[in-house]
């Protein structure tokens, strides 16, 4: 009986091909000499080498974590280099090497400004190193700052050294700790008091080079009463061996500013036998500082072997607000724990979770959340729903929600949900004339559409059509 | 010369966990006309349905079905729905997050894409939703709301009908269409299926009662017990039939056919 749920072709993962160019790679291995070597590549002060020093130092005391409900074989610190970056480093469009500007174009990232998106601007991060900002001026005009990071050190050192570490600090966890000590790029956004960023930022990440790691850095502040959305998109070649992506994203809303922070992960899951992928093993937070702040997540998450990831909120302004939503999907061998951390402080504040996982073939999924209400917040509220959709009964879905309530005018409401994409559900939509492909992508985006319909305009079409090419194969 | 059925069942036997539910089945439909098939439970009806409309858990052991000249058991489900095959459930799943506009609009285009034609432009899209919503008294509210959610069981029959209404099938089959309606909903219904009755579509009517049938008035009724067409006729016969209980052509049928070995 039921539906042939048969593991079947090879799905194809359509930008993992590789861009071959003449690429400045660090020697292999991690110690001290690895992050002066850094540092000093991209001209830094004192005060940040000193910095990453001691995250290294703190670092080196520390154990990889264990405790999450993921799989895999120990990784070789030493194996991996830590810094990789085109030779050439352009200053403007023009002088970006071809086969870069090529590879971004395969990617539907034009870098052209006349050729992009109308109302979004891209940072382009190439393995360590940032390639090019668009739309700038056009920003700077209103005084927002949008630029890599290495940039940011250079152009706006005190922004920078008064908030990099202000919400993961260097020693916050191993993989932080680690990001750290040798985080090469990434993007920074300040957006000044009252200002309202017209388009939509984004950084898009990719990997290229062979045994490398990537670990960018990621720093936004908004200012009182300011606004951003910002988006961000990854992508990996192919390869046989796993690859480490340890990121730190650090969130700043101030008094009555909101952050949106959207992403789109679509790192190499590896092949159908679970060989190579992407770890993607990030921390991810936000601190809503200011009162009647706030702080939205929105993520999909269909790429990398492994995810390990919990956008998180710390609500410490009275009155203001986090929101999770996330879409996580596992195929064949991927794994995936994800969830996040809403933390009240404040008086009257208020968290929204919304969680979809979805599971095909052999994939496990995991959603791990913690809501945690202080003693002094009062009036605190949150809402958690937790759906979980299982393709084929070779996968698995978990959860884990942590719930630590301090004061008793909390409310708390948690609903969750356990389904399976039935055949008779997909024999209906073929009994209209829908293909069983066709018919699983409809099921899946009609269950995702909450955290979808999140996602700003120009991504959401992206996204659906990423949904329905990462469960290609998963239903005979 | 003799005109082609549309569809022609042939001697058609059908297992489901070695059980045989059909039983050597005879049937042949026509453009144009209705066929009601009638007959007790577990006489086998909703498996005809489903076995035409393609559903893979049954397992045809012996027989053929012929539709528009075409072997219909190596075509799969989603090709004999864009063929223009069209069966309105007895049970209609929900799907949550899909409007019905959304699910009308894909599917339209899926069996326009699979004809050669160009997908419906908004407009006319828009337009004919609306007008097929009116046959079956469909509200915006319920084009909009996810596919059948908290529908009433009246509500997801008549969006049934307003599906067909919008494909515009050859052969249209009703699987138990009435089960569960009062008599108003029942009426929407029947009046639907009748304004898409026309010389070039069929319908297969399935029904235990012939209460529907004094509102689709049909051309054949055909009597399933035990997974055979024991008897067939006209109109009238569903009137007997309601008279006469199923019992007498049970009997009938036991005494007269030996059990297939």
């Amino acid at each position: 009986m039921s539906v042939d749920f048969k593991e079947l072709t090879d799905q194809e993962y359509k930008y993992g091909f590789v861009t071959d160019i003449e690429q400045e790679i660090a020697p292999r291995g991690l110690n001290e000499d690895t992050i002066r070597l850094i540092s000093s590549k991209k001209n830094e002060p004192d005060w940040l080498l000193e910095w990453r020093l001691k995250a290294y130092n703190h670092w080196c005391t520390m154990k990889e974590p264990r405790w999450q409900n993921v799989h895999y074989s120990p990784i070789d610190y030493q194996a991996i280099s830590y810094y990789a970056a085109p030779k050439k480093k352009p200053n403007s469009i023009d002088e970006v090497d071809p086969e870069l500007l090529k590879t971004y174009e395969k990617l539907g990232i034009p870098l052209n400004e006349r050729e992009m998106l109308a109302g979004v601007a891209v940072d382009a991060v190439f393995d360590s190193v940032s390639l090019i900002t668009t739309f700038k001026e056009k920003l700077a005009e209103l005084g927002i700052i949008f630029c890599s990071i290495s940039e940011a050190v250079q152009e706006h050192p005190d922004l920078v050294r008064k908030y990099l570490g202000f919400v993961v600090p260097h020693n916050d966890n191993f993989f932080a700790a680690l990001n750290s000590a040798v985080f090469t790029d990434g993007s920074f956004v300040y957006v000044p008091k009252g200002v309202r960023c017209p388009m939509e930022l984004s950084t898009y990440f990719r990997i290229n080079a062979e045994n490398t790691g990537q670990f960018e850095r990621t720093l936004i502040i908004a200012e009182d009463g300011s606004y951003v959305s910002y988006l961000e998109g990854c992508t990996a070649p192919k390869r046989d061996e796993n690859q480490l992506h340890a990121a730190v994203v650090e969130l700043i809303a101030h008094n009555n500013a909101t952050i949106k922070y959207s992403t789109i992960q679509n790192w190499y899951p590896g092949d159908k036998e679970g060989n190579g992928g992407i770890y993607n093993f990030v921390t991810k937070r936000g601190r809503c500082l200011g009162r009647d702040s706030h702080i939205s997540w929105t993520q999909v998450e269909t790429g990398s072997a492994i995810t390990w990831k919990y956008p998180s909120c710390i609500l410490e302004g009275d009155n203001s607000v986090g929101e999770f939503y996330s879409v996580a999907i596992v195929n064949n061998r991927q794994q995936a724990d994800t969830g996040t951390k809403m933390i009240h402080v404040g008086k009257n504040t208020t968290s929204t979770i919304v969680s979809k996982g979805i599971s095909a073939g052999f994939g496990q999924n995991t959603y791990r959340g913690l809501v945690q209400i202080h003693k002094n917040a009062e009036g605190a509220r949150n809402y958690t729903q937790c759906d979980s959709l299982l393709i084929g009964d070779k996968c698995g879905a978990h959860t884990f929600p942590y719930i630590e309530v301090k004061n008793s005018s909390a409310q708390m409401e948690h609903e969750a949900s356990t389904s399976k994409i039935g055949e008779d559900q997909i024999f209906y939509l073929k009994q209209r004339g829908l293909s069983a492909e066709d018919a699983v992508s409809m099921i899946v985006n009609g269950f995702c559409k909450k955290v979808l319909g999140e996602l700003p305009f120009e991504f959401a079409v992206e996204a659906e059509r990423l949904l329905s090419v990462s469960l290609e194969g998963s239903v005979g | 010369m003799v005109k082609k059925p549309m569809l022609e069942i042939k001697n058609l036997h059908v297992k489901v966990n070695d059980q045989e539910i059909l039983n050597g089945v005879d049937l042949k439909v026509n453009a144009g006309e209705v066929h009601s098939i009638m007959g007790p439970n577990g006489s086998g009806k909703s498996t005809l349905a489903q076995v035409l409309a393609g559903r893979d858990t049954y397992e045809i052991t012996e027989g053929e079905i012929i539709y528009q000249g075409k072997n219909l058991m190596e075509i799969k489900p989603e090709e004999r729905a864009c063929m223009g095959i069209f069966m309105a459930f007895q049970y209609p799943v929900e799907i949550l997050g899909v409007t019905n506009t959304y699910l009308m609009r894909t599917a339209l285009n899926a069996q326009r894409k699979f004809r050669g034609l160009e997908p419906l432009k908004p407009v006319e899209f828009a337009k004919l939703l609306k007008e097929r919503g009116k046959i079956v008294h469909m509200s915006d509210d319920l084009l909009q709301r996810s596919v059948n959610e908290g529908f009433s069981g009246g509500e997801k029959k008549r969006n049934e009908i307003f599906q067909m209404a919008v494909l515009e099938p050859t052969l249209g089959i009703l699987d138990e269409t009435d089960s569960g309606l009062d008599i108003d909903a029942l009426q929407i219904v029947a009046k639907g299926v009748n304004a898409l009755r026309n010389k070039e579509r069929a319908f297969i009517v399935i029904t235990h009662y012939q209460r529907l049938l004094s509102y689709i008035v049909p051309d054949y009724v055909h009597v399933l017990v035990d997974g055979r067409i024991v008897k067939s006729g006209g109109k009238e016969l569903a009137l007997e039939l309601e008279s006469k209980g199923y019992s007498w052509l049970e009997e009938e049928s036991r005494t007269a056919v030996p059990v297939n070995a």
